[in-house]
C-alpha cells in the first residue's frame, strides 16, 4: 500500500517539517504528474527559440514530449509529440524549421498548427473527419516577457495570476537588458540527476547551503557571493504565496552600492553594456538597476532564474530528474552576453563548478531519505523571525528556510484538490 | 624504426601517460601536461558546435583549468570527495595533421566510473593537438566529444 494512499497529506506535510516519503513515494509521484505538471502553468520555452515562421523545438513537460512551433502565421503552439495514428513520435530532431510533421510509420503529416493535413492512400477512410484526428495539444498557452507556458488544463488561473509576485520579477530581469529583451539562444546544458524533482525545487531559493556546498568554490574564485547568505547578509528569503519563491538580494546589492557588482564586475569593464543602458534609461535610473542586479527567483514548479542564467526542471521518474541550463542572453550586447556564457559554462551543467556539487547533495538526500529514521524533514529554519513585507508577502533572513515552507504550503492545496 | 612509427610511439606514451594520471586522480600532475594557452573542451548537444555562441559542459582556458585544479585540492569538491574510481582504456591512436610544432591526435577513449551514486560508463573521440616539449609533448588542446552529448548526462566531475 502506498503512503499516498494511505495517509492525509496533512499528516506528511507539517508547517515546519515534511516526511521524507514526499520525496520516495512511488503513487505520489504519479499523483503530482497529474495535479501539478498536468494541471497548473508550466515553463516550456522562451520565444527567442524559434524565433522564426515554421520553427520548431524539442520541448517536455515532465516526462512529456513537447513540440513548441511557430505556425507559418507566427503564432506558438506546443503539440503533442505523438502521431494521431497509431501513436509512433513525429518529430525526431531537437529543433528545426519545417511547415510540417510527417510520421515516418504510415506518412500521416501535421502542420505546425497540430492539424492532420492527410493521410496515403485517403480511399481507406472514407467519411473520416480529419479535424479529430489532429495532434494533442498543451491545452492552454500564454507567455510573458518571452517564457512561454503551458496548462494541460483547460480551465484555471490565468497565466498572470499563475506568475503573480513572479510577475515584476520577470519585468526586472528584461529591464536589465537594453533593449528590454533576454534571449535564450545559446543552446541547454542537460544534467540528469537520480532524485526527486522537488529537492532541487526546494534548494533553488535555500540560502543556508551555498556556505557550505559552494565553499570550494567561494574559495578558490575569491568570490563574494558566499558572504550574500551569511548569517551577516541582509538579502531576504520570500515566499510568493503561489509556490514561486526568492532570495532577495537587492538589500544586499544595495548596501554595496556597487552596479555591476551583482555580476561580480564593474562597470568599467563593459563600456559598451554601460553606454547602453545609460541611453536607454538615463544615468540615474541605469545605475539603479546595475546595482540591483537581475532576480534570483524559482517560479513554481519548474523555472528557475538565477541571475544570469535559467534552469528548467524535468521530473522523469520519482527519483530522476533533468536540469536544463543555459546562460540568459541580453539582447545586442556581445559583450556582456560572452561572459554570461562564460560564467554560466563554468558554473552549470555536469562538469559545473557548482551545479556538480549541488547534484551531488540532491543525489545523496535521495538515499539519505530512504533511512527509517528519523522519518521527518526538519524546515524550521527562521520560522520564528518570519514577518511580512510591505506587499503582504512572507520574508525572512537569507538563510532562513521560508521558501522551503511556501513551497509545500502551495504543494497542499495543489495536490489535495479533489482528492 | 622509422621516424613516423617513433612519433606516434611517443605520443602513443604521452596518451597513456595523460589517462593514468586521470584514473589515478593525479591533478598537479595532469595540469602539468597543458602548454600555457592550452583549451580544454567537452561541448555539448553535438561535437561541432561554435564555443564561442553555444554552451558546452567545458570550454576552459588555461586559468579555468586552474581553478577547477585547485577547486579539488580544497578538500570540499564534494562531488570529489570521496573522488570517483576510475579505469578507463585509451584506444585508436592516430596521427592526423602535423604543423610545425603541433601534432594533432585523435584517439577513443571508454572510462569505466565508480562513485557514491554507482556505475557509469563514459565514451569519448578525443582530438588533441600536442606540442612539442622537449623529448615529449604538451597539450594545447584536447576535445573531448562525449558519444552521447546530446543527452542528458549525469555529473562529470572526474578528469576526462
Amino acid at each position: 500500500m502506498s503512503l499516498a494512499n494511505a495517509v492525509k497529506l496533512e499528516e506528511l506535510i507539517r508547517p515546519d517539517r515534511v516526511h521524507g516519503s514526499v520525496y520516495t513515494d512511488q503513487a505520489l509521484f504519479e499523483e503530482e504528474l497529474q495535479k501539478i505538471w498536468y494541471t497548473t502553468w508550466v515553463y516550456v520555452g522562451h520565444l527567442s527559440e524559434v524565433p522564426n515562421p515554421n520553427d520548431y523545438v524539442l520541448k517536455s513537460i515532465g516526462p512529456q514530449s513537447v513540440i513548441m512551433t511557430r505556425d507559418s502565421q507566427g503564432q506558438i503552439h506546443l503539440l503533442l509529440n505523438r502521431c494521431a495514428h497509431r501513436g509512433n513520435q513525429i518529430c525526431l530532431h531537437s529543433k528545426g524549421n519545417s511547415p510540417a510533421f510527417t510520421c515516418p510509420y504510415h506518412a500521416w503529416t501535421f502542420t505546425n498548427n497540430g492539424k492532420l493535413r492527410g493521410f496515403p492512400f485517403a480511399g481507406g477512410y472514407e467519411g473520416v473527419d480529419r479535424s479529430e484526428l489532429g495532434l494533442g495539444r498543451v491545452t492552454r498557452v500564454d507567455s510573458y516577457k518571452g517564457f512561454v507556458f503551458g496548462s494541460f488544463a483547460a480551465e484555471g488561473p490565468t497565466l498572470l495570476e499563475h506568475l503573480g509576485g513572479a510577475k515584476d520579477a520577470l519585468d526586472r530581469l528584461v529591464d536589465t537588458s537594453p533593449e528590454g529583451e533576454v534571449e535564450v539562444t545559446a543552446g541547454f546544458l542537460q544534467h540528469r540527476a537520480k532524485t526527486n524533482w522537488k529537492f532541487i525545487l526546494e534548494n533553488e531559493c535555500d540560502g543556508y547551503h551555498p556556505k557550505f556546498v559552494h565553499a570550494s568554490v567561494f574559495q578558490v574564485a575569491k568570490s563574494g557571493i558566499g558572504d550574500l547568505y551569511s548569517n551577516a547578509s541582509t538579502a531576504v528569503t520570500r515566499d510568493f504565496g503561489n509556490g514561486t519563491t526568492e532570495v532577495d538580494l537587492r538589500p544586499e546589492f544595495r548596501r554595496l552600492g556597487k552596479p555591476m557588482g551583482w555580476f561580480g564586475t564593474s562597470t568599467e569593464r563593459l563600456p559598451e553594456y554601460v553606454a547602453k543602458m545609460k541611453a536607454r534609461y538615463g544615468d540615474d535610473k541605469a545605475n539603479q538597476i546595475m546595482i540591483d542586479g537581475t532576480p534570483h527567483i524559482m517560479i513554481f514548479p519548474n523555472l528557475f532564474i538565477a541571475e544570469i542564467q535559467i534552469f528548467v526542471i524535468q521530473p522523469i521518474a520519482v527519483d530522476e530528474t533533468i536540469q536544463h541550463a543555459t546562460a540568459l542572453q541580453f539582447k545586442g550586447v556581445p559583450d556582456l552576453n560572452r561572459r554570461l556564457r562564460q560564467q554560466t559554462m563554468g558554473s552549470v551543467g555536469p562538469a559545473g563548478l557548482l551545479l556538480a556539487d549541488d547534484t551531488e547533495m540532491y543525489e545523496r538526500t535521495q538515499r539519505g531519505v530512504a533511512a527509517r529514521q528519523p522519518e521527518w524533514i526538519y524546515l524550521g529554519r527562521g520560522i520564528h523571525r518570519e514577518r511580512k513585507d510591505e506587499d503582504g508577502y512572507t520574508i525572512g533572513d537569507a538563510t532562513d528556510e521560508v521558501p522551503s515552507r511556501g513551497i509545500w504550503r502551495h504543494y497542499r492545496k495543489l495536490m489535495e484538490a479533489s482528492r | 624504426m622509422s621516424a613516423e612509427s617513433d612519433l606516434l610511439h611517443q605520443v602513443t606514451q604521452f596518451i597513456y601517460r595523460e589517462a593514468r594520471l586521470q584514473d589515478e586522480n593525479e591533478y598537479d600532475a595532469w595540469e602539468a601536461l597543458w602548454t600555457d594557452d592550452g583549451v580544454y573542451w567537452i561541448p555539448a548537444n553535438g561535437d561541432d558546435i561554435d564555443p564561442e555562441r553555444e554552451m558546452s559542459i567545458i570550454y576552459d582556458n588555461r586559468s579555468r583549468i586552474a581553478l577547477r585544479i585547485k577547486q579539488f585540492h580544497t578538500g570540499k569538491r564534494h562531488t570529489q570527495a570521496p573522488q570517483s574510481r576510475l579505469g578507463r582504456v585509451v584506444s585508436n591512436i592516430e596521427i592526423v595533421g602535423q604543423d610545425g610544432d603541433d601534432i594533432r591526435v585523435l584517439s577513443n577513449a571508454l572510462v569505466f566510473e565508480s562513485n557514491l551514486r554507482g556505475e557509469t560508463v563514459w565514451a569519448a573521440r578525443n582530438e588533441y593537438t600536442l606540442r612539442r616539449d622537449g623529448d615529449s609533448f604538451r597539450m594545447a588542446r584536447k576535445k573531448v566529444k562525449l558519444v552521447n552529448n546530446d543527452k542528458a548526462l549525469h555529473t562529470l566531475s572526474f578528469l576526462i
